[in-house]
């Protein structure tokens, strides 16, 4: 049956996780789905959530005066978008935006952090996870920013 | 003796002495981008055609100014139809960008390694470019094609700088919408109307299915670029001897002889440029080299 554990247990992020975990992150779980051109949320909003995205392209933007709304990246089906409900002071330092009809499950952010506050293993399991994101990320934006397609390269 | 035989062994053409380029001439020319530009040459000479494997490399003489080598990125399928896409960014590169239908280019060749596309058959194929990397690429993605049925699943990755920059666009699209390919396109760097996907090439890889077991992966791009694919691929679970790279070099003889791209104990346009990853692995964490 295609309960919202289940889904959530078939998504990478959510891989390996002990069935304990898996119900907790469920119990702050649920199913959310984006029209094509629907903004997510925006840089300086509240960050209260982060999604597992199922289906779809999502477009992480930065928006200047001069130029309109920069890609930074996209995450499509199996990756997550969002850590700063993590961070002190939770805020969104980006903009989102669905690029096509998208599926995701979107978690609660501070119904995580409370649980992990109270489960230091499960906030462990967490960061480990989240951590691995962002050092994914990290490196992908030191290629970007090497600009390895330039003659010189 | 032995130079003859590298174009009868790899060709079935008559043998030519590989020193001296035969003429062949501009039929059309295609502006890719900015900066790069496809040649499709005729030859009056060259009744059978050229014959050539994907992944190999000519050198393309512009008389007066100098010679290049040039992958060849067209159907190997299709001999009567020599396919060169170059990048202007040389003295002899930027010449040949102002040449015209019709004007005379010597060609040597083919040189160098090809793909492993026959020892692929029965497995999946996992076809990663970036930038003009998908030019040699491009050859193995028509035989494969013409035979899919001799493969598992495909995936060509391509990421390029900009939307701009993007090479054989309309080709692209059209793979795209084969559902016995998967064709996924990243880039860099996007404003406007772009709606693809924005990030390296490396980030297209869990887009992608295949069976990590069973898979050849064929990588070719900037050496930084690869490297980190290389890198993405064992973190995905396939294994070095099923990866191969094309690299690049300063070819000059383009049999051996000169000794400018001499890459450790190898002659990049002899041995290569197709290497299994394996096998110069170590030589490409020397920094000397």
């Amino acid at each position: 049956m295609e309960t919202l554990q289940n889904l959530l247990a078939e998504h990478p992020f959510a891989q390996g996780l002990e069935e304990r975990y898996l119900a907790l992150l469920t119990s702050c779980a649920s199913n959310v789905r984006f029209e094509a051109g629907r903004v997510i949320f925006r840089e300086g909003e509240e960050a209260n959530q982060f999604y597992m995205v199922r289906e779809g392209n999502l477009a992480v933007e930065l928006h200047a005066a001069e130029r309109g709304a920069m890609t930074v990246l996209t995450v499509g089906a199996g990756e997550v978008l969002g850590w700063s409900w993590l961070v002190p002071p939770y805020r969104w330092n980006f903009d989102a935006r669905a690029l096509e009809p998208t599926r995701a499950i979107a978690l609660d952010g501070k119904c995580l952090r409370t649980k992990a506050e109270q489960d230091h293993d499960l906030g462990y399991e967490l960061l480990k996870r989240v951590a691995q994101i962002m050092e994914e990320r990290l490196h992908a934006t030191r290629l970007q920013l090497l600009n390895v397609y330039d003659v010189h390269s | 003796m032995f130079m003859m035989s590298i174009l009868e062994d790899q060709t079935h053409r008559v043998p030519v002495h590989p020193m001296v380029p035969e003429p062949w001439r501009i039929r059309r020319m295609q502006r890719e981008t900015h900066d790069t530009f496809t040649l499709e040459l005729e030859s009056a000479e060259a009744r059978d055609g050229f014959h050539f494997q994907a992944g190999q490399f000519n050198m393309v003489y512009l008389f007066g100014v100098g010679e290049v080598p040039i992958s060849i990125s067209g159907d190997p399928n299709k001999p009567q139809e020599l396919v060169h896409t170059i990048r202007a960014v040389g003295a002899v590169t930027k010449a040949m960008r102002a040449a015209k239908r019709g004007d005379a280019l010597g060609v040597r060749g083919p040189f160098g390694s090809c793909w492993p596309v026959q020892e692929a058959a029965g497995r999946d194929l996992l076809i990663v470019a970036g930038g003009i990397g998908l030019a040699p690429l491009r050859p193995v993605v028509y035989e494969i094609l013409a035979k899919r049925k001799n493969y598992g699943q495909i995936a060509l990755l391509y990421g390029t700088r900009t939307p701009a920059d993007m090479l054989y666009r309309k080709e692209l699209e059209r793979w795209g919408k084969r559902t016995d390919l998967q064709a996924h396109v990243t880039v860099d760097r996007a404003a406007g109307t772009w709606s693809g996907n924005v990030g390296v090439v490396t980030t297209l890889i869990s887009k992608a299915q295949f069976n990590s077991r069973n898979t050849v992966a064929m990588i070719c791009g900037p050496e930084v670029m690869m490297r980190f694919t290389v890198r993405e691929l064992q973190r995905r679970g396939i294994a070095l001897e099923n990866i191969y790279i094309s690299m690049e070099r300063n070819m000059k003889c383009a049999v051996g002889f000169c000794g400018h791209c001499q890459f450790g104990p190898t002659f990049i346009c002899k041995e290569g440029p197709v290497f299994p990853y394996q096998g110069i692995q170590e030589l490409l964490a020397i920094r000397e080299l």
